[in-house]
């Protein structure tokens, strides 16, 4: 055995649109806690899932204990000793507990699974790392903490040497974070090597031996815990340059209030809570914060998709109250979403249809469409933002990225709206793409109408917003005018309640 | 890309246009030069072959706008070209063979006769295809069919008719009956419709519950006193005349009101905002939703919708053979969603097209019929259904596989 439990090297690896890593590489010696670290969407994520082939990478090889290895599927990477706890559990909520660590591998009698057995191999596995929960009932039942310590108990059942934790306290308190570094110097102890992505920066000081940190796609070094402090890492983390990435801004936003949200509190004990702000005339609103931060829960309550417990709304000065998304529609609100393949595109159908999806009943008379007004507005509109498509008919699938975004805004810009909210505008699309939405974001402000923009992307919101209202836990921790904001600041205020 | 041509959508109309021109006057020579009497009406059915291989082409030239202009040639359009199309070119091959065994099989006669049969089918999965395209089904569309034959035919039996369901009843105008049955399906519609809209019940299992019901509530009309569970006939010539008149002594008046039908519902699915929505939940239900779609009135709508085509699918299926019983339509609902699977229709929802619900009806019945007329043993046909069903699925299938 070398030096290292694992190397990656020069990792590439291409999504449609975009280079999600270029030439990372990552050397993890046996029996250490190795964090990786960096901003949302800096590749983190994307690494490990090659390494744990969910995805399969472009470029660059991957050794374990000195062997070149070709991970084509989790199971082979679980049968090489690498086991990984996802950031989102996917628990099977109606069937117990240890069926849920045992399956794919359960012990088995003859033809019949053996339960017994079963029992007692999770009960002895529970005590090893001390964990009081029983065997058999329902995963379904378990808080949200426990399932993780289940899954870590189930990453720890494979008797792996490197186990990935993809922010595994993100739903455990305080204790239980202290019971996790527990089990994961018995971990250690046994030579097993973690692999640890979090953001929170005192939990990596604490329990991390080396600290790998990566930014857009690329490595931007590694160095020993010791020599580290939460500046530094926020330094590497968000250091670079902002030169000609945005357009030029020539405009002052109005004072009027198009917009006030006073007060506003989800239902959920756990989302948005007490959040108010004011958007004016003309104005783009950035909001920024980590992932979990409860940003898109807000906007989706505000477009209707979402309850409201208490707090009010006014639009223009006037109290409004949205029960569906066809009111948020009739009072000039838009929404671009933040997952555009889940909740944006509808991949199979034409760009025509998608773009008007939203706005069709102008272009109807008793419910009948009128194809040549419907054509006519589609068009013009996916001109106007410069959309690449061979024809109106071709699908909304064989788009790129860019210009399925590009559809959308034009989904939403057929409805006449004042305000627009949108929700990661760039999040997977290439440069060039994104400077186009970032112009035809700032075409709009030029048109009177008003811009609320979530973005996980500090460059990006320092470079486009005219103020920032950075989130954290659900709630506002603070404004920012972008003049005054540097990356440090809005970072600081993105984890300001995070212990 | 390697191998690829591109080519103006205009030459390929012109390609079309001549083939189809050949076609049909192959067709008028075969009939005027070279006439025997083993080609029975082939002639005429190449000729017609040719004049739809014409409309076809013509249609591509006023859809340049619409589709673009340019057409790639290369493998993978090759192959998109072979899944699309490989289930009508099985068949037209199928119908060849059949031809050279049997050529009876080439009178026009023939053709109409499949059309006939495919008629009432083809209604019903209109219906169904509604709930296929968001990603449902509809299971109760049988039963559905067996409730609209029974009350119809109830109320439209002769005077003179020995065991009458309403022995008073007096002569009724013919639509009276057909409402009646159409608004009866409606209402389970409507059942079928809140199940899933309000409790985002599956479609599957909330069908399945109306099914049953609609079972039952027709099996205890159907056993009210002095019916008694007796088959229903003694039907009356008007109401008969809706499924046996043939207009000029040729065609079933069942054609021609099934492609009213299909117009009407291509027409719905196409051209009008309720269609769009149903396409759009189909296709993914969250953007839609976020898109101001009303789901919910939408859903509503498709149910509905689906049980009035259900009810005039099972009030021609009474007329056509004079008579039902309770167990009229049983199982018609998954010969409806067979032959729309076959026909493209997406069983994960947002794809579907008239077209290809015509041609997979039209595709059940040629085979059908095509097999009778060859002697094939009813127990064979079924083999072939079920084979034909899967390899048409598969190879729908491999289109979306991602690689």
């Amino acid at each position: 055995m070398g030096e290292y439990v694992l190397e990656m090297n020069n990792i590439t690896k291409v999504f449609p649109g975009v280079k999600a890593l270029d030439n990372v590489s990552l050397k993890v010696k046996p029996g250490s806690v190795h964090a990786l670290m960096g901003e949302n969407g800096a590749g983190k994520s994307t690494l490990m899932k090659c390494l744990f082939g969910i995805y399969q990478e472009d470029g660059g090889e991957i050794i374990l204990d000195g062997k070149q290895e070709n991970i084509l599927t989790s199971k082979q990477a679980l049968d090489l000793g690498v086991s990984m706890i996802h950031q989102e559990l996917h628990p099977i909520r109606f069937r117990p507990v240890m069926e849920n660590i045992w399956l794919g591998r359960f012990p088995m009698k003859g033809i019949a699974v053996d339960k017994k057995t079963m029992i007692r191999k999770t009960k002895e596995l529970f005590k090893e790392i001390d964990l009081d929960i029983n065997p058999e009932v329902l995963a379904g039942t378990l808080s949200p903490s426990n399932l993780q310590l289940v899954e870590i108990a189930k990453a720890v059942s494979y008797n792996s040497k490197i186990i990935i934790m993809d922010e595994p306290t993100s739903s455990l308190t305080e204790n239980e974070t202290d019971h996790l570094f527990k089990i994961i110097r018995q971990l250690q102890d046994k030579g097993c090597a973690i692999i640890y992505i979090s953001h929170k920066m005192e939990e990596i000081l604490k329990i991390a031996d080396e600290v790998t940190i990566m930014r857009d796609g690329q490595g931007v070094g590694t160095w020993p815990s010791s020599e580290l402090t939460t500046d530094l890492i926020i330094n590497r983390m968000v250091g670079r340059d902002m030169t000609n990435r945005f357009p030029p801004k020539n405009y002052t936003p109005g004072s009027e209030v198009v917009l006030k949200v006073s007060d506003v509190c989800s239902p959920l004990p756990k989302s948005f809570q007490h959040i108010s702000f004011d958007l004016h005339r003309g104005e783009i609103l950035g909001i920024g914060g980590l992932v979990g931060a409860q940003r898109t829960e807000l906007v989706e309550a505000l477009f209707g998709l979402r309850g409201i417990a208490s707090g009010e709304v006014e639009k223009d000065g006037e109290h409004f109250k949205v029960k569906s998304v066809n009111d948020a529609k009739k009072h000039g609100l838009a929404l671009l979403t933040e997952e555009r393949r889940q909740s944006g595109v509808f991949g199979i159908l034409s760009v025509l249809d998608n773009t008007i999806i939203a706005s069709q009943k102008q272009y109807a008379q008793n419910g009948v469409l009128q194809n040549s007004k419907r054509l006519k507005a589609a068009k013009e509109a996916n001109t106007q933002l410069n959309v690449k498509t061979p024809s109106m008919a071709t699908l909304m699938q064989n788009l790129s990225g860019g210009n399925q975004q590009k559809v959308l805004i034009a989904r939403w810009l057929l409805t006449n709206p004042d305000i627009l909210i949108l929700d990661e505008p760039t999040r997977g699309i290439d440069v060039g793409a994104k400077y186009e939405i970032y112009t035809i974001m700032l075409d709009l402000i030029n048109q009177g109408k008003s811009i609320i923009m979530i973005s996980s992307e500090m460059p990006e919101l320092l470079g486009m917003s005219d103020r920032i209202m950075v989130m954290c836990e659900g709630k506002v921790s603070g404004v920012l005018d972008s003049k005054e904001a540097d990356q440090v600041s809005i970072m600081r205020l993105a984890a300001k309640f995070v212990k | 890309m390697q191998g690829e041509k591109i080519i103006p959508r205009k030459t390929l109309a012109t390609v079309y246009m001549t083939v189809g021109a050949i076609l049909a006057v192959f067709g008028l020579l075969l009939k005027f030069a070279f006439f025997t009497k083993k080609m029975y009406d082939l002639p005429w059915l190449l000729f017609g072959i040719g004049l739809i291989v014409i409309g076809y082409g013509i249609l591509q030239i006023f859809s340049i706008e619409r589709l673009g202009n340019e057409i790639i040639f290369s493998k993978k359009t090759a192959k998109a070209f072979l899944a699309n199309y490989a289930i009508i070119l099985a068949l037209m091959v199928l119908v060849v063979i059949i031809m050279f065994i049997e050529p009876r099989f080439m009178q026009g006669q023939v053709l109409l006769d499949i059309m006939t049969q495919s008629s009432t089918r083809l209604i019903i999965a209109l219906g169904i295809c509604f709930t296929l395209l968001i990603a449902g089904t509809d299971l109760s569309a049988g039963r559905m069919v067996g409730l609209a034959a029974v009350i119809s035919t109830s109320m439209m039996q002769t005077a003179t008719y020995a065991n009458r369901f309403y022995p008073g009843l007096p002569q009724i105008p013919v639509f009276i009956p057909i409402l009646i049955a159409v608004f009866v399906c409606l209402l389970f519609g409507v059942l079928n419709g809140f199940l899933v809209a309000q409790f985002d019940m599956h479609p599957f299992i909330a069908t399945l519950a109306v099914q049953v019901i609609v079972y039952g509530a027709c099996s205890l009309y159907f056993d009210l006193p002095p019916n008694n569970s007796q088959p229903i006939g003694g039907v009356r010539s008007d109401f008969v005349y809706l499924g046996q008149h043939l207009i000029l002594n040729r065609f079933s008046i069942l054609i021609p009101i099934a492609v009213i039908f299909t117009i009407v519902i291509w027409f719905v699915l196409n051209k009008t905002v309720f269609g769009k929505n149903v396409y759009a939940i189909g296709g993914n239900r969250e953007a839609a939703v976020v898109s101001g779609v009303n789901v919910y009135a939408t859903i509503m709508g498709i149910f509905i919708l689906a049980a009035g085509l259900y009810g005039i699918g099972g009030v021609l299926e009474a007329a056509r053979t004079a008579g039902a019983t309770n167990n009229y339509g049983n199982g018609y609902e998954l010969d409806a969603i067979a032959a729309c699977v076959v026909g493209g229709v997406s069983l994960n929802g947002g794809i579907g097209k008239i077209g290809g619900i015509v041609s997979g009806v039209l595709i059940f019945t040629v085979i059908q019929y095509g097999l009778q007329f060859i002697n094939v043993s009813p127990m064979w046909q079924q083999i072939i259904k079920g084979i034909i069903i899967a390899v048409a699925v598969a190879i729908d299938m491999s289109k979306y596989k991602r690689k």
